[in-house]
């Protein structure tokens, strides 16, 4: 479920960051004009417990597989959603630091897909309006099985489209859906059921921890609105880099294609290479069909190519001959007295 | 299960502990450290999916840090490995959608698939792996320190500094009623069942809360105000400046020009000169 940063493109990236970061910015000074200063230990201590949680699986009966908490709308339950938004993205970050789950650039998609979702679309326009104060266990189990299963399908179909856009995976849009949402239904149920689970326990034992959250009113329609006019702003955004993008970059071979058997034939040798040399520029390494005539700039790529190679292990075995003797000199400089400690 | 378990809290631990160590890279200011990272993320990402050549030279980066902060490569590698089964699993339908011939070596067809499958895992191991560096130079506390003079709202710094102030207790927790359960469930063998699992759950959460209140009462005995006030030194001196740029600007010359096809072509020269 966690988008890595491999698979992203700058844009796409950037763009999510730039989502999130506003969602953070927006969600924190709405907590801090109306703060409960009771909150911040609380939403610390509480995302400590979603990781805490997640260390423990229960065995799916039937199956020889676990499941385990993923925590987004426990958190929307129990703390209202800026909170659970906030707690959220600080889980994800140590996620991203500590186990390599997805990486930095790929931080900003990851607290979108996970944070937003619940926190703000499953929790309020879900869960909220089936539950509605008057949590029966029917009702606890109706709402949070649905808003888990709409959350998580909104989360992998947000990995689908930020895939895609960013073009690094071949896989077509469709069969990345089809690989995913059934995957993430299963998903969605299993944190549906655990969600309605512990809160039905919390419920029981002690209700006053839920009735104090759903007696607070502060997470009103202000951070909602502005997170979806984010969304759509996002949306916007993305489209219209990727429609550009797709005018400007099509498919390395059917430029190529285009290009090559077109007018430009009849023009002189170097306008022919000149636009070889335009589709390497985009392209590293290019198919062998599709320029007949042009067997002597073949070898010349050829050429530059095994020189790129060549240049490239030269300056990875430079870089790691340095690694090398940086390593040993700070062994035997070992003698430092320890600043801080 | 719970060896596994013990695994992930001593890991977390580990990079803790590597972030102790005194060398010219736990030095330098965690504000340099993380802009530099940023750069290099950026400028990995930012090449053409079938692009390889252009990537390898960017080992350097990790090679020096390496280097540098004497961190222990295995262990590093050993967590990449740990993470990469997502990304192999998405990367390996490029092959397969992606059967273009674009080189041949021999009698062997080398299509655009695994070329650009190759490419994805090389930015896998460059952008996790930068992030990994970063934390394993520098600590968590720090780099949350970091954030927030970059402008990080105040709120969210103090959540992560919370978070991870209670992470190691509360996964504590979690493993002594995973070792008690499993102490008691004879032929289940450790395995949880649901309703079970509920209630452990449920537990947990409220002796999280419980803990909260009692952190809340404690901060507020000690004048908490609302505000949390961090008293910490930062020196951006010329060696961060250096630091910063130098490596920025090498990202830069990398991705931009092809300064390895050069330094190639000039070493193909001088063996045809020599032979």
């Amino acid at each position: 479920m966690h988008m890595a940063d491999a698979l992203l493109s700058p844009a796409v990236g950037g763009i999510m960051w730039t989502a999130t970061a506003a969602a953070t910015v927006c969600c924190s000074t709405k907590l801090k004009n109306n703060l409960d200063d009771r909150k911040i230990p609380l939403m610390g201590v509480l995302a400590a417990f979603v990781f805490a949680a997640q260390m423990i699986n229960f065995t799916i009966p039937g199956t020889g597989s676990s499941g385990h908490l993923g925590g987004g709308l426990l958190l929307a339950v129990l703390l209202g959603p800026p909170a659970a938004f906030l707690a959220m993205a600080s889980v994800l970050t140590v996620q991203a630091l500590f186990f390599a789950d997805g990486g930095l650039l790929a931080l900003g998609c990851n607290i979108f897909n996970l944070g937003i979702f619940p926190c703000f679309i499953a929790y309020p326009l879900i869960y909220k309006r089936i539950v509605a104060g008057h949590p029966t266990p029917g009702r606890l189990l109706a709402g949070s099985l649905l808003a888990g299963i709409i959350g998580l399908q909104l989360g992998s179909l947000a990995v689908v489209l930020e895939t895609t856009l960013s073009g690094v995976s071949e896989l077509p849009f469709s069969s990345f859906l089809i690989l995913m949402q059934p995957i993430h239904l299963a998903i969605g149920i299993a944190e549906g059921l655990v969600t309605a689970g512990v809160i039905s326990f919390i419920w029981q034992t002690r209700p006053e921890i839920l009735e104090q959250t759903a007696a607070e009113r502060p997470p009103g329609g202000l951070p909602i609105k502005a997170v979806l006019a984010g969304l759509a702003l996002a949306t916007v955004l993305t489209g219209g880099l990727l429609s550009r993008y797709a005018s400007e970059r099509p498919d390395g071979l059917e430029w190529a294609m285009f290009k090559v058997p077109g007018h430009e034939k009849l023009e002189a040798p170097a306008g022919v290479h000149q636009s070889l040399q335009g589709i390497q520029d985009k392209t590293a390494l290019l198919p062998d069909y599709g320029f007949r005539d042009t067997e002597t700039t073949d070898a010349g790529r050829l050429g530059t190519s095994a020189a790129g190679m060549i240049g490239s292990l030269l300056v990875l075995l430079v870089g790691l001959g340095l690694g090398l003797l940086l390593k040993k000199r700070g062994k035997t400089g070992h003698g430092h007295p320890h600043p801080h400690v | 299960m719970s060896a596994k378990i013990d695994r992930a809290f001593y890991d977390i631990g580990h990079l803790d502990n590597l972030a102790e160590a005194d060398t010219p890279l736990h030095r330098l200011d965690p504000r340099a450290k993380l802009l530099t990272t940023a750069a290099f993320i950026v400028s990995v990402v930012s090449f053409g999916k079938y692009e390889i050549a252009g990537l390898l030279p960017f080992f350097l980066y990790p090679a020096v840090l390496i280097g540098l902060g004497n961190l222990p490569l295995g262990f590093l590698l050993r967590k990449l490995l740990i993470v990469s089964p997502f990304v192999i699993f998405i990367g390996i339908f490029n092959p397969w959608f992606d059967q273009v011939v674009v080189l041949q070596l021999g009698a062997v067809n080398i299509t655009g698939g695994w070329i650009s499958f190759i490419s994805l895992l090389l930015r896998f191991t460059l952008t996790v792996g930068a992030a990994l560096l970063l934390i394993a130079s520098t600590g968590f506390a720090t780099i949350c320190m970091a954030l927030d003079r970059l402008g990080t709202p105040r709120i969210f710094t103090v959540q992560l500094l919370l978070l991870y102030r209670y992470i190691f207790i509360l996964i504590g927790e979690a493993i002594r009623m995973i070792r008690a359960h499993s102490l008691r469930s004879f032929d289940r063998r450790g395995k949880i069942a649901y309703q079970v699992f509920l209630q452990m759950l449920g537990n947990l959460l409220l002796r999280s809360i419980d803990r909260a209140q009692r952190i809340h009462m404690a901060m507020l005995s000690r004048a908490f105000t609302g505000e949390i006030k961090v008293v910490r030194q930062f020196n951006f001196a010329y060696r961060e400046i250096f630091f910063l740029l130098g490596f920025s600007a090498l990202f830069i010359i990398l991705r931009v020009t092809e300064v390895t096809a050069f330094l190639g072509r000039f070493i193909l020269t001088l063996w045809a000169g020599g032979g």
